[in-house]
């Protein structure tokens, strides 16, 4: 019988191969998972892996990796600095509308004005918006000890009928012939967030996230307060000895992850997206949970799962066409993701031992 | 001579890294009270477990009543007659007293019959309990009945009892003695678990001595001398501390009637807690687990916050401070609970040391962190406590508890504190380092530190401190002079005051 | 708006059946949350069991057959989560998320051909002439076989929890594993169990909403529901009778919001379809004041050699 045996210390080895081992097994379950669907497989493992990088469309698709990798990205390392002190922030999908709206809303009302200032405000908004949202649920943890988890869910769909309601309401186009939607952003120019190097995908929110992951770097691995928030989520006890005040550490974690959803949300929508419109959201917000975990909540490792989460996106899209695969089913592939990681997530803290069971 | 009740040969047990058990050899007779006597990690706890079929030997064999007896788990224990009460209660804090004892039978019956039953226990042993309070409302005495009220329901043959008076007043040691001398009369055996000699020799007939997991020898309590048990117990003389004379210092800490709420839903509210501890001192605080120990570490650390002016540092209020300002001031703690409460566990020793450190020992500037003056002081912690480990990049968690505790109370010494409080400061930790630990508190309060030492041991606080006091209930007793203070009278303050209890058991 | 149209017998029928997907899924969390376990995959495993009864009623033309599907749906995406939590000791919070985000993509697979279908009538229980009584008929009589079921399992939970050895053992695991195991109780299997039960409830309550309350397939159809059983368990205080006038309470208010949409309230649709979910929010924020109440081993990893 085979038990768990703990290790006295977290393997080093483990903990990089882990994420490997899941992509691998999730590759070849999705691959079994597509034969069941009548698609060949491994041609649909190609044309989502391999194809959009260096297949027959890969001029097009390239851009792409990186327009679904900044908000993955940007949203998921704000979630990792909360997942690591055991603060769930699982709103993000939430933020990241409300912050799409804000950032939006001060573009529309400053329409067709022209203005240097007004990107840099929109970005200001962007992140306000994300981060009062998410001050809801962080304030009452902080103040009635309310479960953080199950109210910024339900922020998630409160937020997608505010965004209903925008898109229906105030935010309407005016001269869209009745027609639901805002005026499409990409038209504005003092408010669209254009490619920085044309063909490129690269836009003002991936440079954000890029900022991102070095700031959550060195916050991290060199600041007390990466240290707080460490010692936070290892031993909650231990941290009250070292001083962090407890629900300071909520409302700073809880805030910037919500910042970085709403700046990843007004990025979105001021630039690939263009318009507030009911389908706006996609479940970046979500699929970021899966980033963060498979990035194993360290900043470079959530840049490398981004960047595979986003080829899963834009390959998914692509087998699509191809293959007539169901969109469904990308979703399901990013799923097992995570079940194989958290499956195979405890070779870092046990060791396996063959032997008679026991109790101790 | 009768056939044994219970007949252990041989018991092997080895875990990695460590031999729990090795080759361990003895017999209990019916009627009989039997001493399992050991130090922390001398293997009782492994051995029993095996007894009481929790845990499987690797070799060897056991008899009960002369016929092979090897329990595949608890339930298979206590159909053939082996019942035990744990040192640390496997009790629901949320469900009552009747349900809990429901749990531990085999064929509970109604609830209505049960909760007769138990009253007609309780009263025939002089153990006091309702039935239908929840255990999570109870005193650590009074939860150690329901234990053993649920073992006396099935009959035993043989009762095992881990380490049962480490959470007792003496007066409920007394008590429980008397429970137990009536068990036997009546024929039932009890394996009796301990390490305090005076205890053993009062009541046991036998005693079977573990050092390191090996059976190191056998004696009648009653005909050998305490000094000799211990000798064969820790096997080396000890080392015991100089005792200082009476302090004259000013006063450093003070607090005066503090009360505070427990931040834990079954914790202890502190009630009007007041005592004063002068440079130069050590005061010892006594008192039953459970009755605001760590409550009371934590109002004086700074984990718990309070009206500022019950808390004063040289006169100065600093209730309202968080730690790391008190520790700015010179008030630094180490509290009982080393993994996850004095120490993160998967954290490396760098960054435990950090922990505590970082506001006195500099390791901060402007937020950012000094990971190699980190790493400095967590060497010089080993360094100067001889705390056994490969590095300061091992994790807390992989230290043995003796060296884990040696790094916890030195990296708070080494910070030169103005007053230290720590709690449990040698709990479960071997005889040297005990002594190594005991000889550092004296040492700093003799560099003119005001110190307080929290600790069930008793012992322990009457060796080092210069004035004793006790909490029960959350409520502290006067503080006394240690010398000249009578079991009685200690006794009396654990129990506290105005505690009726032992008037009301015959 | 023309609150007049509102009729309260057909309101209190109604409430019913927009109580009854949630009180099924909140009391199978309950029994899990009592064993110590967070299973925040109760949506996802709603959404399987809503694709999984749709799917089966269709092709059979059975709904019974559809409701059994659907329990053993939930109940077999349940085992993931237990495989994970109670075998390789995975973090439950990062499980159960797991759980939902697998099930939604695996309930849109599975169900991408049965998108604008109708699904077989649920019939209704036949209690002949009782459901001709005026107001009592119509509330009490009126109702199908899964609406009983579910006021069943909340009444047999409540029994099971209060007098029956298996749930107070069930308690005893849920309150503190470590003492439970050291009393010779299998805290892993009793575990696994709950987790079942949890999964195939929370199926039962998705096929009810797929195959009764709407009835069609249509992506992402359960829109929080199983979010909203969570809260609910919190708001019972893991007590099984609030978890039905919870449910009750709960199903009044969007019974109310909807037939306020309907009778034309000024108010945008919108923030109308908003106030079940800030409604939620409230009521979590007044039931947090007592955490006491919660089982001390909630969420917490047991592994026998800690």
């Amino acid at each position: 019988m085979l038990r768990l045996e703990r290790r006295p210390q977290p393997s080093k080895m483990w903990s990089y191969l882990t994420p490997l081992i899941a992509v691998a097994a999730t590759m070849i379950v999705g691959g079994l998972l597509f034969a069941a669907l009548g698609k060949p497989p491994v041609e649909a493992i190609k044309t989502i892996f391999w194809d959009p990088l260096f297949g027959p469309f890969a001029s097009y698709s390239r851009p792409q990796l990186l327009i679904k990798a900044g908000p993955l990205i940007l949203i998921a390392i704000g979630l990792a600095l909360g997942f690591k002190a055991g603060i769930w922030n699982i709103g993000a999908e939430g933020q990241y509308i409300v912050g799409a709206i804000c950032g939006a809303a001060v573009a529309l009302a400053f329409y067709p004005m022209d203005g240097f200032f007004i990107f840099p405000l929109m970005i200001l908004f962007g992140g306000l918006g994300g981060f009062l949202w998410a001050m809801i649920p962080a304030l009452l943890k902080t103040r009635f000890g309310t479960n953080e988890i199950l109210v910024s869910l339900m922020l998630v769909y409160v937020a997608e009928q505010l965004l209903a309601a925008m898109a229906l309401g105030p935010l309407k186009n005016p001269e869209g012939y009745g027609f639901p939607g805002s005026r499409n952003l990409q038209q504005y120019e003092a408010a669209y967030n254009a490619e920085i190097i044309a063909g490129t995908g690269m836009h003002w929110g991936v440079v954000a996230a890029l900022i991102s992951v070095i700031m959550a770097y060195i916050l991290l691995g060199r600041h007390v307060l990466g240290f707080h928030i460490r010692v936070t989520g290892e031993a909650p006890r231990a941290a009250g000895f070292a001083g962090v005040h407890t629900g300071r550490l909520v409302v700073i974690c809880l805030g910037l992850s919500g910042a970085l959803a709403g700046l990843a949300g007004m990025f979105e929508i001021s630039g690939p997206s263009g318009v507030v419109s009911i389908d706006f959201n996609v479940g970046y917000g979500f699929t970021a949970i899966i980033v963060a975990f498979l990035g194993r909540l360290h900043p470079l490792g959530i840049l490398l799962a981004g960047l595979l989460l986003a080829l899963t996106y834009i390959g998914g899209e692509m087998a699509q066409m191809t293959l007539n695969l169901p969109s469904a089913a990308i979703q399901v592939f990013q799923g097992m993701l995570l079940f194989f990681l958290l499956a195979v997530d405890f070779l870092t803290n046990y060791r396996v031992r063959i032997g008679q069971k026991e109790a101790v | 001579m009768t056939e044994p009740l219970l007949k252990i040969t041989g018991l092997t047990k080895a875990y990695p890294g460590v031999v729990a058990n090795d080759d361990v050899s003895f017999a209990i007779q019916p009627g009989e009270i039997h001493a399992l006597l050991g130090e922390n990690g001398a293997g009782k706890s492994t051995l029993v477990k095996m007894v009481y079929g929790l845990v499987k030997p690797d070799s060897g064999q056991m008899e009960l009543h002369g016929i092979g007896y090897e329990p595949v788990n608890p339930s298979a224990a206590r159909q053939l007659g082996v019942a035990m009460v744990f040192q640390h209660f496997s009790l629901f804090d949320a469900l009552s007293v009747a349900e809990n004892i429901a749990l531990g039978m085999e064929n509970p019956p109604s609830p209505r019959e049960l909760s007769g039953r138990i009253r007609d226990v309780s009263e025939e042993y002089g153990l006091p309990l309702e039935p239908h309070q929840i255990v999570g409302d109870l005193s650590a005495g009074e939860r150690q009945r329901v234990e053993i009220i649920r073992c006396l329901l099935q009959n035993p043959k043989l009762l095992i009892m881990d380490e049962p008076t480490s959470v007792l007043t003496p007066q409920e040691v007394e008590i429980l003695f008397k429970t137990l001398r009536q068990l036997k009369e009546e024929g039932t055996s009890i394996l009796y678990i301990s390490h305090k000699l005076e205890e053993i020799r009062s009541l046991c007939d036998h005693a079977t001595i573990l050092r390191l997991g090996r059976n190191v020898g056998e004696c009648v309590p009653a005909e050998t001398t305490a000094r000799d048990m211990a000798e064969m117990m820790v096997g080396s003389a000890l080392h015991t501390p100089e005792r200082k004379d009476e302090p004259t210092g000013e006063v450093l800490l003070e607090l005066s009637d503090l009360t505070a709420a427990s931040p834990n839903p079954f914790g202890t509210t502190l009630k009007g807690v007041g005592f004063a501890v002068r440079a130069g001192e050590i005061l010892g605080i006594g008192g039953v687990a459970g009755n605001g120990q760590d409550e009371l570490l934590a109002t004086i650390s700074g984990e718990t916050r309070v009206t500022s002016g019950t808390i004063t540092l040289r006169g100065q209020p600093i209730g309202h401070l968080g730690p790391n300002a008190r520790r700015s001031l010179g008030v630094l703690a180490a509290p009982e609970e080393r993994l996850g409460h004095a120490a993160a566990p998967a954290m490396s020793l760098t960054e435990n040391a950090l922990l505590s450190g970082a506001i006195r020992e500099g390791l901060l500037t402007r937020g950012f962190i000094n990971w190699r003056g980190s790493r400095r002081f967590a060497q010089r912690i080993i360094d100067a406590f001889d705390v056994r480990t490969p590095g300061t990049e091992t994790s807390a968690q992989a230290l043995s508890g003796g060296n884990l505790q040696k790094f916890v109370i030195g990296r708070e010494i080494l910070q030169r504190p103005d007053v230290l409080v720590v709690n449990q400061p040698t709990w479960g930790v071997d005889a040297s380092a005990a002594a190594a630990i005991r000889q550092a508190l004296l040492d700093l309060a003799a560099g003119g530190a005001a110190v307080v030492v929290i600790s069930q041991d008793l012992d322990e606080l009457m060796e080092i401190s210069n004035r004793f006091a006790a909490l029960n209930e959350g409520r502290l007793s006067d503080v006394r002079d240690t010398a000249g203070l009578t079991v009685d009278q200690i006794g009396l303050m654990m129990g506290g005051a105005h505690d009726m209890e032992v008037a009301h058991v015959h | 708006m023309d609150f007049s149209a509102i009729n309260p017998v057909l309101l209190i029928a109604s409430l019913m059946v927009a109580a009854t997907p949630i009180m099924l899924a909140a009391i199978g969390e309950l029994v899990v949350e009592k064993a110590g376990v967070l299973n925040l995959g109760v949506e996802g495993m709603m959404i399987v069991g809503a694709v999984a009864g749709f799917v089966t009623a269709f092709e059979t033309g059975s709904p019974i057959l559809g409701f059994i599907m659907a329990a053993i749906g939930g109940a077999l995406l349940s085992l993931v989560f237990a495989f994970l939590t109670q075998f390789v000791l995975a973090n439950q919070v990062a499980s159960g998320l797991a759980l939902t985000l697998f099930g939604l993509g695996l309930s849109a697979l599975i169900g991408q051909d049965y998108v604008g279908v109708k699904p077989p009538p649920t019939p209704k229980v036949n209690f002949g002439a009782l459901a001709d009584i005026p107001v009592i008929g119509p509330i009490l009589f009126g109702h199908d076989l899964v609406v009983y079921l579910g006021l069943g399992i909340v009444a047999g939970t409540w029994a099971f929890l209060k007098y029956s050895r298996a749930g107070l053992i069930l308690k005893a695991v849920g309150e503190n594993h470590d003492a439970a195991h050291a009393l010779g109780y299998k805290v892993v299997r009793v575990r696994i169990l709950a987790i079942m039960f949890g999964g195939a409830c929370a199926g039962l309550g998705g096929a009810f909403i797929s195959l009764i309350r709407v009835p069609q397939w249509t992506e992402g159809m359960t829109a929080g529901a199983g979010w909203i059983a969570l809260a609910l368990v919190v708001f019972a205080s893991w007590k099984p009778w609030r978890v039905l006038i919870g449910a009750y309470l709960y199903g009044g208010i969007t019974v109310l919001q909807l037939n306020a949409q309907a009778a034309g309230a000024r108010i945008p649709v919108e923030y109308l379809s908003m106030s079940p979910y800030l409604i939620t929010i409230l009521v979590l924020v007044f039931m947090s004041a007592d955490r006491s109440r919660a089982p001390a081993a909630l969420g917490k990893i047991f592994h026998a050699s800690n």
